[in-house]
């Protein structure tokens, strides 16, 4: 399936930014079964400063606000072409060593609740287990838009019992650890059939498992990624793989803009 | 430990004066012991116009505190000496190829020449560096070898400096505190020189700039500021160094590279010898709450515009407990034997040797895995048995974080003291210079010295102090 993405984030400042950067993971890099046909990120408000490749294989482009900004716009567009592997990724390629993933980050520490969760859904497979976590998660952590803090853990958001994608994702890279498996938090989008625009950016989780590798399991729709999504960054949680991470000075009184647009070409 | 024969650099066993003190022990012995008096404390107001001074911490009553300094020389023969830097430059290659292999390929644990956890469950291991390779392949632009010396052909590493080796300012300091005060001594012996230090520093940093320097590379010093405890060593190496002494403030990145502000605006920096720990290195990227930093620096050497010495992540070398694997990396990178020895090391993670400790603990040394400084660590023969006691709890409460050492018969050199020459134990730190273009060791190093009688602890912080260190030319 051939997805046409645009993406555009509009910040304005009441106050101009004197000085700051921003992080971007916001390029998709083409693999297996996801080929970037193209790929434009314009800036408005700031200038590139440089790109390179993270240890995850994420592309990372550092921009810088041009002086006393008060508008900053970024804005992707491009065509992706997806392949359906339902949810299979594949073997673990890369210089990051697998344990890595093994790592349990702040977001990421289980916790009773989380403890409480994976024993829930116990024996079978560690496919079978996390394709069982899914909607238990889903049942868990009830789906609200806005619901959650970005630095939530895990744990926070099950003992919550809301949250968003990003809490989801948390909450079954959490689980995953805990059992000892390799997890990955990933960032991307994904098409709702029935719209064009959608409200944000998507996340979901990548389980290593025995014989088949890392497989994708988004707990919010309880579903393993199939054509409709699009991987953009990795990580061992939100924190690794954030579309933005930005450091300024100056720039009080933000308010934010995002309007994403998918549709099947 | 008082029936073990103690090792004398300047008499050795006996009472004979070893070939490398004859020229010096003559002079000695013809000076009058009271104009010596006079210039040691001419030596000390000499140290304290300087302004050599560094902080101690956990001491508010002496917030700067002079480090005493001897008069007596350490002399090493230029032959001892030429054994030693051969095994250093070993040992210091196979630091920077392990350093490349743990952040790439980890051939190492896949050989299972050293385990898995070593570096998994190593907090000093950096993800961040992984698949990055330094501008020259070089991890360590300066390292410091810690040796001990037990005997006329006995010399142990102690441990690795691998992150921010300090104290090569009091190398300098008091060599040329005796230049001045004993010129004399200097013609009488050919001395091998360590002031062209600050020189090979700058030719070795400027010689692992990245691609995108133009021209003579801009060499930085970069301070967490003058709280640091080696603030003065900071500015000293800027100065001599002839460059700028920077902090995070001073510098942003800017059109991709990192640049500091300077009168005519900001100019980029191509090599930051940054003596600030990882953490506080990059807000964006490490620990943000870090006010010392400057955002976005490790954007811009991870996309090779920039060289920071010595490398994030190069801490794990520091580590003690990787220490105790060193003849094995040496080994595994080289292809050679091992030619410096490393002290006998029970790691305390392992059941087996934990036992061994807990049962000799009053025979042994013990350390935290991450510590320096000669802070948290134990000396078995010199504790009392509360201190035996309270350190055995905390050692059974977290095993992994210690590793344990015999007690080694470390040697002696003489100080000089009201009553005449008296015996001190010492150790030494030689400070290696890596570059593509090579390894350069300066020759001897900073000799630190235990000042109490007895005491085997020679850091600075627990009341050590430094005396000028010769290399003789054979």
């Amino acid at each position: 399936m051939r997805l046409k993405i645009s993406h555009t984030t509009r910040y304005r400042f009441e106050v101009p930014v004197t000085f700051g950067l921003q992080q971007l993971r916001l390029r998709p890099r083409s693999r297996r079964d996801q080929q970037v046909i193209r790929w434009d990120m314009t800036l408005e408000g700031a200038t590139h400063q440089l790109s390179y490749e993270d240890h995850h294989g994420n592309y990372v482009d550092l921009i810088g606000f041009d002086r006393d900004c008060t508008e900053l716009s970024v804005r992707c567009e491009g065509e992706v072409e997806i392949g359906e592997a339902h949810g299979v990724i594949g073997r673990h390629v890369g210089l990051v060593p697998l344990w890595l993933y093994q790592r349990v980050t702040p977001r990421t520490k289980a916790g009773p609740a989380v403890k409480a969760l994976l024993k829930s859904v116990e024996g079978g497979t560690v496919l079978g287990r996390c394709h069982a976590l899914m909607p238990a998660i889903a049942e868990a952590v009830a789906y609200e838009t806005g619901s959650s803090e970005s630095h939530w853990t895990a744990e926070e958001a099950l003992t919550e019992g809301r949250g968003v994608c990003q809490d989801h994702a948390h909450v079954l890279i959490a689980c995953a650890r805990e059992a000892g498996w390799p997890a990955r938090y990933v960032s991307g989008y994904l098409m709702m059939d029935d719209r064009t625009a959608q409200d944000a950016m998507h996340a979901w989780a990548e389980v290593h498992v025995p014989d088949l590798g890392w497989v994708g399991f988004d707990p919010a729709n309880a579903m393993s990624p199939d054509e409709h999504y699009v991987r953009v960054a990795l990580g061992l949680d939100y924190g690794d793989a954030a579309p933005v991470n930005g450091r300024r000075v100056g720039g009080e009184g933000e308010s934010l803009e995002v309007a994403i647009e998918i549709a099947q070409q | 430990m008082a029936d073990r024969p103690i090792f004398d650099e300047m008499t050795g066993l006996g009472d004979e004066v070893r070939q490398p003190y004859a020229n010096f022990h003559g002079w000695f012995e013809g000076e009058d012991p009271r104009h010596l008096r006079a210039k040691q404390r001419e030596a000390e107001e000499l140290f304290r116009l300087t302004g050599i001074t560094f902080n101690v911490y956990g001491r508010a009553e002496a917030e700067e505190r002079l480090i005493p300094f001897d008069i007596i020389p350490r002399i090493i023969a230029g032959r001892e000496w030429q054994r030693l830097s051969r095994g250093i430059e070993q040992r210091v290659r196979a630091l920077n190829a392990f350093l490349y292999d743990i952040y790439h390929g980890q051939e190492i644990i896949k050989a299972g020449r050293i385990p898995q956890d070593m570096i998994s469950r190593n907090d000093a291991f950096e993800p961040q560096m992984i698949g990055v390779t330094p501008p020259g392949r070089v991890y360590t632009h300066i390292v410091g070898i810690d040796l001990v010396r037990t005997g006329p052909d006995q010399f142990y590493v102690l441990e690795d400096n691998g992150r921010t080796p300090s104290g090569v300012s009091y190398m300098l300091e008091n060599r040329e505190t005796m230049l001045q005060m004993f010129p004399e001594l200097f013609t009488r012996n050919r001395v091998q020189p360590v002031q062209t230090y600050p020189t090979d520093l700058l030719n070795s940093l400027s010689a692992c700039a990245p691609d995108c320097a133009e021209g003579k590379p801009c060499v930085a010093v970069m301070t967490p500021g003058i709280y640091n405890s080696a603030y003065f060593e900071h500015a000293f190496l800027a100065d001599q160094m002839g460059v700028e002494l920077v902090e995070g403030n001073d510098m942003r990145v800017m059109d991709g590279r990192l640049c500091m502000r300077t009168t005519q605006g900001y100019k980029p920096i191509d090599v930051i010898y940054r003596r600030i720990d990882d953490a506080f290195l990059d807000p964006l990227n490490f620990n943000p709450e870090s006010a010392l930093g400057v955002p976005g620096i490790m954007d811009v050497y991870r996309a090779g515009r920039l060289t920071i010495a010595n490398a994030p992540g190069t801490g794990i070398c520091d580590d003690k407990a990787i220490y105790s694997y060193m003849p094995e990396i040496v080994e595994f990178y080289t292809g050679e034997r091992p030619l410096l020895e490393n002290v006998p090391t029970w790691r305390c993670a392992e059941p087996a040797a934990l036992a061994y400790v807990l049962d000799n603990l009053k025979e042994l040394v013990v350390k935290e895995v991450h510590g320096s400084g000669g802070y948290g660590m134990l000396i078995g023969p010199t504790s009392s048995k509360k201190e035996l006691s309270d350190f055995r709890k905390k050692l059974m409460a977290r095993p992994s974080n210690y590793i344990a050492q015999p007690t080694l018969a470390l040697s002696t050199v003489p100080i000089f003291t009201k009553a005449g020459l008296s015996p001190r134990h010492v150790d030494l730190r030689p400070y290696v210079l890596v570059s593509p273009q090579g390894i350069n060791i300066t020759p001897g190093g900073l000799t630190r010295v235990a000042l109490k009688k007895g005491s085997l602890v020679v850091n600075s912080s627990q009341g050590g102090g430094t005396k000028d260190t010769w290399v003789l030319e054979d």
